[in-house]
């Protein structure tokens, strides 16, 4: 939880003024304990190792072929103290869950527990090789097959793929599902139907695996406009792509309904599963009508983000497409014998209608043994209140603020994990990027900004359920603050954030003239 | 339960505010159907942290510890010695639990060590622009060819049969989807590379051609060839790594004249995990590329007084802004262990990282002079870094491995295993080593692999 804000800091006070920054310029550009770290490639040296080697023997015979380096490969070394600082510092600079409540809409960054961590570290799990023979294996595939038990029993489905390695390549497995079933029955459907809220690896994914995406309206509530997806169904409509609970925040009430017709035109049914976490224990996509679903293990199952991965995402499969899952696959035999089900060995477990293979070697092991200890921790009771704390606090957040904030779906209902909110009513040209930037001053990891795109000024707060009643009063006391100053139009925001280690960064400049790599 | 916060009083006074009178009344968008009245059946209930430990653990005891015995498995996934501060650096909560760097003000951190790590790749493979990171290997190997194929509107990709059998088993997935088409071989059990034919194979159709340095059975040759042919024909050199401390021993891929350079960061930092989290590399020679390229680009910049500072840039090319027309659908992808790769390039440094191929090499060059004494056994390559192929002299490889692996020695990775059904292969085991094997590992297998190949008929 953040501490009170005590520094005397008033909204309408100057920056000079505030005494922070307006104090004594440094010689080092430090300020107290915001450090300034140069890049590596300005303090390493290329002579200089944290590492100790045999040194290179260079009379030694090499078989090279011919190919030794000649030229220099331009890297440069730290020793072990100096790389330790240099990498502690820099972490000085970044915003985690550990420091503070990080409310980003979409990507439910709750608590990772430091179990799932000792865990993945055990020797037996991260020290052994894909390739070793099955039988010095079992414990891996065990893991593997005891999560994939879970994931298949918590969302009421057939199968499941456990090789994607993220959402989107969930995502992709999933639709390339399709086009294999389509495949086996000769049926040329090739049209997508993508509602516009829809997070953009729908339809770039859509668009990957080779179909054509077409937008499918909202209605004004915020839900997919049946009607019109109704109208839109044919014989040329492979597939729906829908996210339930929807990237609004709400339930997807019709879903059945629109499942229903989808299957009864032809075509199949992906749900984005990455709001599960609303939903866990509570409700089975299955009984939903669901063909294919992607679950973001690094969301719903507690696995870092790690600054942007990895993540992992399998994907669970109903009856019709589960013969087609990637290799590989696990099973267990009639004597609870794990086996990886690969190329060679599909004949032999019935799995003859793969569609292929989506990554070497058989998915985000580490990932695995993080979730199923987390899935083991929970268990089906902790899971379910898991949901259900996560949709309480995301209605508290709604109903907190709705009085000042303009909520547009407000009136629909009642939220699943995230509050969606919109910057129509901000006065004096401030938009939802200065309330997020006002937030960081405030010591919160802002909201997700501008998505979904059916929403003017997209604010998506998702709260999760690893908060604090405190936490989070905290929080809405710090949003309303700013928000009031974003409706009173306070100059001064837009000029926020003034207390992080950079201000606002020239993302144009960078776009331009692009640099990409240090150049000496 | 120890993750969750709310206590039912607070639960109740919440409810109260949202004028709800239970929990399910914020459900009520669930259809009847689909709603559950209990904790899913047949599911266990929560667990202590003590007795979920118990749980993993005996799990994890039932696999085989790669450190504990001779290991000599490769084929894509190396065992290195990983320094002990870079896990300690990756577990720094504020680089742990954070997100994608959305909001460059507080994510300096993650920003400032992805440039390092683009700066890194890009040195390592001859190039001027790498990524910030893509899933792995093979999806990165896959994203090189449709780069390809829209950089040329060519839809033809050559695949040098020495290529990663996953590799281009995952190419000819996807493209089979996209309509690529995809010329694909077997390895041809050579010395040395077969270049020749693959050259062969490029024509004006031709998008790019893919080759791996050094390639699935260890082998490695001169690329510029390759790289002249594919040029006067208009089409790519794209060249895959597997093993990027190679790279600190041998010529770049960059300086034969390669356009794309993928691959797997795994050796460096990360560790083989049973194949996963991995990092996958992507990075191009010409900076006039760096439009087409997939995945996250971090780039220098200023801030509002003026300092120097990071962002994530060129997101045009990105699903989040281009959706359907994006050069990628990934999203999350692999920083963590960039991070990881990051911190144990900074430790090696150009010194160490030299040294370290040194040794790998030097400990390789050994073991293939030990092994080809084993009678029946024959060295196949001519070059190699730290990873040969073995010929048993018609024995199957797959029993020997097994064999070899009920004796306590994991003893390489049979190509039967890689390249299922095929006759001509099944009789040829891979052999890596790396600066975490002893000689007596070395002897040990040598030994073993004698006495086994003496009772398998
Ligand atoms: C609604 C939705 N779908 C899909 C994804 C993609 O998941 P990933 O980032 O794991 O690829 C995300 C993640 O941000 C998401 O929020």
């Amino acid at each position: 939880m953040n501490a009170p804000n005590k520094s005397g800091w008033k909204p309408e006070m100057q920056v000079a003024e505030s005494g922070f920054l307006g104090g004594p310029v440094t010689t080092t550009g430090n300020r107290g304990l915001m450090l300034e770290e140069p890049l590596l490639f300005e303090i390493g040296r290329a002579d200089v190792t944290g590492v100790d080697l045999p040194e290179i023997d260079p009379s030694a015979p090499n078989r090279l072929g011919g190919l030794a380096r000649s030229e220099a490969i331009g890297l440069v070394g730290l020793t072990e103290p100096e790389t330790v600082r240099h990498y502690t510092r820099l972490s000085r600079q970044n915003y985690g869950i550990d420091l503070g409540f990080f409310p980003l809409g979409s990507c439910t960054m709750k608590h990772n527990p430091r179990l799932n961590e000792k865990m993945a570290r055990l020797p037996g799990f991260a020290d052994i090789h894909p390739l070793q023979p099955v039988g010095t294996v079992q414990g891996a595939l065990e893991v593997m097959n005891e999560l994939a038990h879970w994931l298949i029993t918590l969302t009421g489905m057939h199968g499941v793929a456990m090789s994607p390695k993220a959402g989107a390549h969930g995502e992709l497995c999933g639709m390339l599902c399709i086009r294999a079933a389509l495949e086996a029955r000769g049926d040329a459907r090739d049209v997508v139907l993508v509602p516009e809220s829809a997070h953009g690896t729908n339809p770039a994914t859509a668009a990957f695996a080779g179909f054509r995406v077409e937008d499918i309206p909202a209605t004004p509530e915020g839900r997919v406009d049946v009607a019109a997806l109704k109208a839109r169904l044919g014989p040329d409509v492979a597939a729906v792509m829908i996210t339930n609970p929807n990237t609004c925040g709400l339930f997807e009430k019709d879903f059945r309904e629109m499942a229903d017709a989808v299957h009864a035109a032809g075509g199949f049914v992906y749900c984005d599963g990455a709001n599960f976490n609303a939903i866990v224990g509570k409700v089975r996509p299955g009984d939903l009508g669901v063909d294919a679903m992607h679950i973001n293990l690094h969301k719903t199952f507690s696995t870092p983000h790690g600054g942007g991965g990895p993540g992992s995402g399998p994907v669970v499969l109903s009856e019709a497409l589960a013969p087609f899952g990637p290799m590989p696959f696990t099973a267990r035999d009639g004597d609870g014998v794990v086996h990886l089900v690969e190329e060679e060995s599909a004949a032999e477990f019935g799995h003859t209608q793969a569609f292929g293979r989506m990554t070497a070697f058989h998915g985000q092991m580490g990932m695995f043994t993080r979730a199923l200890t987390y899935i083991l921790s929970h268990g089906a009771d902790g899971l379910k209140q898991v949901a259900e704390d996560a949709v309480l606090n995301a209605n508290y957040i709604l109903r907190s603020m709705e009085d000042i904030l303009h909520a547009p779906f407000a009136a629909s209902g009642p939220c699943m994990h995230e509050a969606l909110f919109g910057d129509k009513d901000f006065t004096n040209g401030l938009s939802t990027l200065d309330v997020a930037k006002g937030l960081i001053d405030e010591g919160y990891h802002p909201m997700t900004v501008y998505f979904p795109l059916v929403v003017h000024g997209a604010m998506l707060v998702e709260p999760t359920e690893t908060e604090s009643k405190a936490a989070i009063d905290q929080f809405i006391a710090a949003f309303r603050g700013v928000v009031e100053r974003a409706l009173e139009g306070d100059e001064a925001l837009k000029q926020a954030p003034y207390y992080s280690p950079r201000r606002r960064l020239d993302e144009t400049g960078a776009a331009r003239k692009p640099k990409l790599a240090y150049e000496s | 339960m120890r993750y969750l916060p709310l206590t039912d009083t607070d639960r109740q006074a919440m409810l109260a505010k949202i004028g709800a009178s239970t929990i399910d009344d914020l459900f009520v968008d669930v259809p009847e159907v689909a709603r559950l009245d209990g904790p899913i059946h047949g599911l266990p209930m929560h667990a202590s942290e003590m007795a979920v430990e118990r749980h993993m653990k005996k799990l994890a005891a039932k696999n085989l510890v790669a450190g504990e015995v001779p290991f000599f498995l490769g084929a894509g996934a190396y065992r290195h010695h990983v320094p002990a501060s870079v896990d300690t650096i990756i577990q720094r909560g504020e680089f742990l639990t954070a997100y994608t760097p959305y909001q460059p003000e507080i994510a300096q951190g993650t920003l400032q060590m992805l440039f390092e790590f683009q700066t890194q790749v890009a040195r390592l493979y001859g190039c001027a622009v790498a990524n910030a990171s893509l899933y792995d290997g093979s999806t990165a190997c896959w994203e090189a060819v449709a780069m390809a194929t829209r950089v040329t509107k060519r839809k033809r990709a050559v695949l040098s049969g020495a290529l990663h059998p996953h590799y281009a088993e995952v190419v000819k997935t996807m493209a089979h989807y996209t309509g690529d088409e995809i010329a694909d071989a077997l390895p041809s059990i050579t010395p040395d590379p077969e270049l020749t034919g693959l050259i062969a194979r490029i024509d004006e159709e031709t998008a790019c051609v893919v080759v791996q340095y050094p390639d699935i059975l260890g082998r490695i040759a001169d690329l510029t060839p390759v790289a002249e042919a594919a040029h006067a024909k208009g089409a790519l050199l794209v060249v895959v790594n597997t093993e990027p401390v190679a790279l600190g021993a041998i010529k770049s891929p960059g300086e034969m004249g390669a356009d794309i350079v993928v691959g797997e960061g795994q050796s460096l930092g990360v560790g083989l995990q049973f194949g996963g989290p991995y990092l996958g590399l992507f990075a191009v020679r010409d900076p006039k590329h760096v439009r087409q390229m997939p995945g996250r680009l971090c780039g220098e910049t200023t801030d509002a007084e003026g300092k120097r500072g990071f962002v994530l840039t060129l997101s045009t090319r990105e699903q989040h802004i281009r959706r359907e027309k994006a050069t990628s659908n990934i999203c999350t992808n692999s920083g963590l262990c960039a991070l990881a790769f990051t911190v144990h390039m900074t430790l090696l440094g150009e010194k160490g990282l030299r040294e370290l191929a040194a040794e790998n090499h030097r400990l390789a060059c050994l073991a293939a002079d030990r092994l080809a004494k084993v009678p029946g056994v024959e060295v196949l390559n001519n070059g190699f870094f730290n990873e040969f192929t073995l010929m048993l002299g018609g024995r199957p490889a797959r029993a020997i491995i097994r064999d070899l692996a009920d004796r306590g020695v994991l003893g390489g990775v049979s190509l039967g295993r890689l390249y299922p059904g095929v006759a001509a292969l099944e009789h040829a085991l891979l052999v890596a080593v790396t600066e975490t094997t002893t000689e007596e590992d070395i002897e040990r297998l040598a030994e073993e692999l004698e006495a086994s190949i003496k009772e398998t008929v």
